[in-house]
């Protein structure tokens, strides 16, 4: 049973905003339907690419694996339908850069035939914990609140630093984003036995739900949702509306009152974080047998017809989505991948949906973008609402002055990248751009440097073989030179000279003795001449034969 | 008085062999200011700064021989780095030694390639493989892009291209100032 007003420890800075909430919700999420053909990235989460289980022709069913994962840090990727392969191929993805990467290409056959390796688990509380982690991974589960951190590679940490309470973040709290209080709305029971799953994954009984005090029909659906189970040691926490609530960091300060360490992971004080969409799909893999396969996104914002929540196959692109949501409102649109705080933007309709999008905002941050942008004034405003207690203004002057040293002093890595700074800076200053162009330009030199002394290795190394080449040569002649300068002056002296001569004369000596007559032709009786005379006529026949 | 004398001259003595014995304890076999430089260069052997490599290099900046703009793979950032460590001032990469490129990656055009090895023999971190009268390629990860295996290519098979930008090495780029208005007091 849950008790609501649970004592919270609300977290530093933060600002409120105006939610949008209620346009794309209301409506119960549609089903999409199948596209022409879907475009499935090998990279669709945090860590290595997936390695492609299949090849051009093949036919696949709905659920298999098309592509496995590489490592530990890596998730396989499965059919969102039956179908062909046609290719794997360089495509353009979901990423701000725009840039093209290695995808599969997966064309439909509206058949949905799943694949058999799709098993059903009537009782998923009774599998053994470590089981229950196998199949999370191998379902290709990943964060779905937006990083996209393999799942089961964080039970696994969890698991070695013997955490005691499972995080589970309700609190949307990017403006227009609705997929998961959708989801809430209407598959809590789901949501709840997906949560009792991961509990038992972890070997624990405490669980914290953090959920926006404003959501209020999503906090009645949990609770009817909890009391209809025994489980005791699951709460529902409400935590005060207010960007950004939903951050890992924040929401785990607000429910335990335990801060995260700079560079450290929830698991470091005892707690893991997980997306109540996670939960869901958790449960979708156990339950049923059902891979990721597809995910709820928000199709939202001020440029679309009507905002609504669709249930969509990973690898459908955009277009098809914002068609299904009464299109574009007028021709020149902006398109966010993500909330307007921390989204990016991308420059086609063409991409697919991935494992880590969350939402679609049409046109929204145009009325900022259009902003002049004006020199620092220093006000101060960005330090008061930072929620990492960080000094965005100071950050910028070293961004800006590329002094990467300096930055690091300043506690860049500690910026979650929310973008409250931006929204309050009276001089419309970009600054979560400069600390992303900082953190890439201080991760790249990291890799060069990484690069460079491989290179150093790989060249003192080559120096050293050619050293010891050079030496074996030297060492080779004067061998040679030690043993020509100790030959025997004469060739009878040399044991292995004089055996060669001894033998070329015992040759010599067979050769001038060959000529004599053969021994054994002497002194033959009549009836042995008479059968030599003939073998031999019957030789002379068969060869003129 | 020759108390004073005996007192200095033994205290004279003693520093002087605890100097000593620290000396032999605590020697340093290289120089690590020559390290230090090392490790700020780029390491693509290239020799474009006229030494043969990059420790040489950095023995004659430590030396006070060679300047501390020679090194075009490296660039200003390396300058900067470099008059920070030595306390010099930054000044521009020289014009002699080279301009500065993007990364480059040598690739070998695999039908035109004999298989000589000549280029093995030339490259400075062994990143192209082959053997004899067999194809040879370049592992791309390796290359430093320094083209020495260029010149000794008999066939002219071997072609330096810019490193191919991938969703891993993106980055975001810095964005533009900010707008300085020319008359504040209009």
């Amino acid at each position: 049973m849950s008790t609501t007003r649970a004592r919270i420890w609300p977290f530093f800075g933060g600002i409120r905003l105006p939610g949008h909430k209620s346009e794309s919700l209301g409506k119960t999420i549609q089903a999409h339907s199948l596209p022409q053909q879907l475009i499935l990235p090998l990279n669709q989460h945090i860590g290595l690419s997936a390695t492609p289980a299949v090849k051009p022709g093949d036919k696949v069913f709905k659920g298999q694996l098309i592509a496995s994962a590489s490592s530990s840090v890596s998730a396989p990727i499965h059919a969102p339908t039956s179908g062909t392969i046609k290719a794997i191929t360089q495509h353009p993805t979901l990423h701000p850069s725009g840039l093209n990467a290695p995808c599969i290409v997966l064309e439909p056959d509206t058949q949905e035939q799943w694949a058999d390796t799709i098993k059903p688990n009537a009782h998923p509380l009774q599998i053994e914990p470590e089981t229950l982690r196998k199949l999370i991974g191998s379902a290709g589960i990943v964060g779905l609140g937006g990083a996209a951190f393999p799942t089961r590679l964080k039970l696994e940490t969890g698991i070695e630093n013997n955490i005691d309470t499972l995080i589970i973040n309700a609190a949307e709290c990017e403006p227009y984003i609705t997929c998961d209080n959708a989801l809430i709305l209407e598959r809590a029971a789901h949501i709840i036995e997906g949560i009792q799953i991961l509990l038992r994954a972890l070997n624990i009984s405490r669980c914290l739900i953090g959920i926006e005090d404003e959501m209020k029909p999503a906090i009645h659906t949990l609770k009817q949702a909890l009391t209809l189970t025994d489980e005791t040691d699951i709460r529902l926490v409400e935590t005060p509306t207010r960007y950004p609530a939903g951050g890992e960091k924040q929401l785990v300060k607000t429910l335990t009152g335990k801060e995260i360490p700079a560079n450290g992971l929830p698991s470091d004080i005892g707690v893991l974080c997980h997306n109540v969409g996670t939960c869901y799909a958790v449960y979708q893999a156990i339950r049923h047998g059902i891979p990721l396969i597809s995910r709820i996104v928000t199709v939202a914002g001020p440029g679309l017809g009507k905002a609504c929540n669709l249930e969509v196959l990973f690898g459908t692109p955009i277009k098809d989505l914002i068609q299904l949501c009464g299109g574009y409102v007028n021709d020149k649109t902006d398109l966010l991948i993500g909330g307007p705080m921390m989204g990016y933007p991308v420059n086609s309709d063409e991409l697919p949906i991935i494992k880590s999008c969350n939402c679609i905002l049409v046109g929204s941050r145009s009325t900022k973008t259009e902003q002049t942008v004006m020199p620092c004034i220093r006000c101060g405003e960005c330090v008061d609402v930072c929620p990492a207690k960080i000094l965005p203004q100071i950050l910028y002057w070293h961004a800006q002055a590329k002094e990467f040293d300096r930055i690091q002093d300043y506690h860049l890595f500690d910026c979650i990248e929310c973008g409250c700074c931006d929204y309050v800076c009276p001089s419309h200053i970009p600054l979560v751009q400069y600390f992303r162009f900082a953190k890439n330009e201080i991760w790249s030199m990291e890799k060069e440097k990484l690069k460079s002394d491989q290179a150093r290795e790989r060249h003192e190394f080559r120096n050293q073989r050619i050293e010891k080449q050079k030496q074996a040569i030297e060492e080779r002649r004067r061998k040679k030179k030690a043993a020509l300068e100790n030959k025997p002056k004469n060739l009878a002296d040399d044991p292995k000279k004089s055996a060669i001569l001894a033998a070329i004369e015992r040759v010599q000596r067979k050769k001038s003795v060959a000529d004599v007559e053969p021994k054994n032709t002497s002194n033959l009786s009549n009836a042995q001449k008479r059968q030599i005379k003939e073998t031999d006529e019957r030789r002379k026949n068969n060869k003129s034969e | 008085m020759i108390n004073a004398i005996l007192v200095i001259g033994g205290l004279a003595a003693l520093f002087g062999l605890i100097l000593a014995i620290a000396a032999i304890r605590f020697h340093v076999k290289s120089d690590p200011i020559v390290d230090k430089v090392d490790a700020l260069l780029p390491q693509t052997q290239c020799g474009q700064c006229s030494y043969p490599g990059c420790r040489p290099y950095a023995e004659a900046i430590t030396n006070g021989s060679a300047d501390i703009n020679q090194c075009p793979p490296g660039g200003q950032t390396t300058i900067i780095a470099l008059a920070d460590l030595l306390g010099k001032d930054v000044k521009p990469l020289n014009p002699e030694n080279g301009e500065e490129q993007v990364a480059m990656v040598a690739v070998i055009d695999e039908k035109e390639c004999i298989g000589c090895t000549l280029c093995i023999q030339a490259c400075p971190v062994d990143a192209i493989l082959g053997a004899a009268k067999m194809m040879h390629t370049v592992i791309a990860e390796q290359c430093t892009g320094c083209d020495l295996c260029l010149p000794p290519c008999p066939e002219d098979c071997i072609e330096m291209v810019p490193l191919a930008q991938s969703i891993d090495s993106w980055k975001w780029p810095i964005p533009e100032s900010p707008v300085i208005r020319g008359s504040i007091s209009k």
